[in-house]
């Protein structure tokens, strides 16, 4: 990075330093933590969706839909979301390809599974055989993106669901008493109004999302705690920059970076949830209208 | 290829070491369905192990942690409330890391603490296992969410209550035991019980971090995925361990529920508390 890093054994500690923290392994290291916001912001908006649905899903007035809403949430609250984590990435991969086999290779007469393998032909195998490394990637943060929305969404649906229970029975009734459909009560009443009693239970949500994205480590992929694990470990002379077993020093850093992140977290929904309360019939909106009478 | 009784008495206590049934576990095409049952059974002793341990040791640890924010005095309540923002704030995974690093970089032999009297030697070698070290940070970690909820629940203790304690002369601890300590633990029993249910889920974290698995006996979890390694199948070894932890769900609610009801016993039936279980806090 700078011009006096050409022999750094010889460098004072200062410049070591400086030479040290700006070494194309650390770069990456930075790079991993943009990696973690994008998760974030590619998950919270799919779970908030995978949520809504189940919600609806969970409400919904035909038996079969509504007794799946349930399993889903039930079973997702029940098991450790780390057991979903690990299962959805490789049975869903393993599904595509098992499809993708059948379509591709119609003619194939082995079995897939052949004692412990899991064998397709060679046209039906996702990413393809000849795939550059960065397709191999996103495939395996698509799957991580995916299997965090499974658990998150069932999360989501369930205080979505309370969201949408803890509406004013009153307005509901208004609404069908001006001949609303339930469509239209849905999306004119129900839908405006419930994200001022889901945000408390969505903020917690998030904050555990936000805890839950190291485990992207468990599917493989150079998140920050692979690097952390990488470059903190001792480095003998052999290397460029030798320093003893440093780990607890880089650990120390995700730990405050992650601590930053919930705390920054905390006070933005602080201020949504005033934003929100707003004229609504809460205890907090009914505060405010008499602070602004006042 | 084992019978369904000799894969029970080979593995139903592997988890406790290599001495405990089978030396090596099953591999590769040698694997069957009971092994995987069992074996998985087998990690559930170390699953109750630190969860029953870590709540038990959490709880006492969280009502000193909540009664200290609670306090007036800045001396306590800043010490604690950063305790908990700290522990609450971070993810328990990057913890379990974190804390490992730094007890692998304690002096081997031991470190020793002189109390004036005699001195204390800490084993520091043993912090480095997942059995102790482990379990320190999973009592930390729940300390500090217990002790959250225990302070929601100081908060919303009724006026009336403690009005009541003073006009009958009760003060200082003789008041906190018998109404500042009941009301606080009834009202926060609920959530205590999500509490103890993640804490349960995330004892899966354990062997996943960086703490080792000495002679492969780990927890359930732990096991569901070697056998998933080893068979290249999820659809055999994740659910078992599912089903596991559904019934150490149940189990829990059922135990918390039967606390529950004992705590709410004085009370008019419509003003109980159901238990239900809503999921809000985990890591």
């Amino acid at each position: 990075m700078f011009a006096f890093c050409i022999d750094p054994a010889t460098l004072p500690q200062w410049q070591w330093f400086a030479c040290y923290l700006t070494t194309p392994t650390h770069f990456a290291f930075y790079r991993s933590f943009l990696m973690v916001l994008l998760l974030l912001a590619i998950t919270a908006p799919v779970a908030l969706g995978m949520g809504l649905l189940g919600a609806m899903a969970v409400r919904s007035r035909i038996w079969p839909v509504s007794w799946l809403g349930k399993g889903y949430v039930n079973i997702v609250r029940g098991v450790p979301d780390i057991v979903f984590f690990m299962f959805v990435p490789i049975a869903l991969g393993q599904g595509i390809e098992w499809v993708w086999h059948h379509i591709q290779c119609p003619d194939w007469d082995q079995p897939i599974r052949q004692g412990n393998d899991f064998i397709v032909c060679r046209e039906a195998k996702i990413p393809g055989v000849n795939a550059p490394a960065w397709v191999r990637d996103v495939y395996a943060f698509g799957m991580a993106v995916i299997a965090f929305a499974l658990v998150f969404g069932a999360f989501a649906a369930n205080t979505l669901y309370g969201a949408m229970q803890a509406i004013p029975k009153a307005q509901i009734e208004t609404a069908e008493a001006y001949g609303m459909t339930p469509a239209q009560t849905f999306r004119r009443i129900i839908m405006p109004q419930m994200w001022v009693y889901a945000l408390p239970g969505l903020s917690n949500i998030w904050q555990i999302l936000i805890k839950a994205t190291p485990l992207l480590f468990l599917l493989g992929l150079q998140d920050a705690v692979y690097w952390a694990r990488e470059l903190g470990g001792q480095k003998t002379s052999l290397y460029t920059y030798p320093h003893p077993d440093w780990r607890v020093w880089y650990f120390l850093v995700l730990l405050c970076f992650y601590l930053f992140l919930t705390w920054i977290s905390e006070r933005s929904f602080a201020r949504l949830n005033a934003r929100l309360s707003r004229g609504q019939a809460t205890a907090a909106g009914e505060r405010m209208r008499k602070a602004a009478a006042a | 290829m084992r019978t369904c009784a000799e894969s029970f008495n080979a593995y139903i206590l592997r988890a406790l070491g290599r001495d405990y049934g089978e030396r090596l576990l099953p591999r590769n095409l040698d694997i069957t369905f009971c092994d995987q049952v069992f074996l998985i059974g087998s990690g559930l002793i170390w699953t109750l192990y630190f969860a029953a341990l870590a709540i038990f040791i959490g709880f006492f640890l969280a009502v000193a942690v909540a009664v200290a924010k609670f306090s007036e005095n800045p001396w306590l309540s800043r010490p604690a409330s950063t305790f908990i923002f700290v522990f609450r704030g971070s993810p328990l995974f990057i913890q379990f890391f974190f804390f490992y690093s730094a007890f692998v970089l304690l002096p081997r032999t031991g470190i020793e603490v002189p109390l004036g009297f005699t001195t204390l030697t800490v084993n520091t070698s043993a912090l480095t296992t997942a059995q102790v070290g482990g379990l320190f940070v999973l009592v930390l970690n729940t300390t500090a969410y217990s002790a959250e909820l225990f302070v929601g629940a100081l908060r919303s203790i009724p006026k009336g209550d403690l009005e009541a304690a003073d006009a009958y002369g009760l003060s200082g601890f003789t008041k906190f035991r018998r109404v500042v300590f009941p009301s606080m633990l009834r009202l926060a029993w609920p959530s205590y019980t999500n509490e103890a249910i993640f804490l349960t889920h995330s004892t899966t974290l354990v062997f996943l971090s960086a703490f080792p698995a000495r002679q492969q006996s780990g927890e359930a979890f732990y096991y569901a995925r070697y056998f998933v390694d080893q068979t290249f199948n999820p659809f055999v070894g994740y659910p078992i361990v599912a089903a596991y932890f559904i019934l150490l769900t149940l189990a829990i609610i059922g135990l918390f529920g039967i606390a529950n009801r004992r705590l709410n016993r004085h009370l008019p039936k419509a003003a109980r508390q159901r238990l239900t279980f809503r999921p809000r806090y985990l890591r």
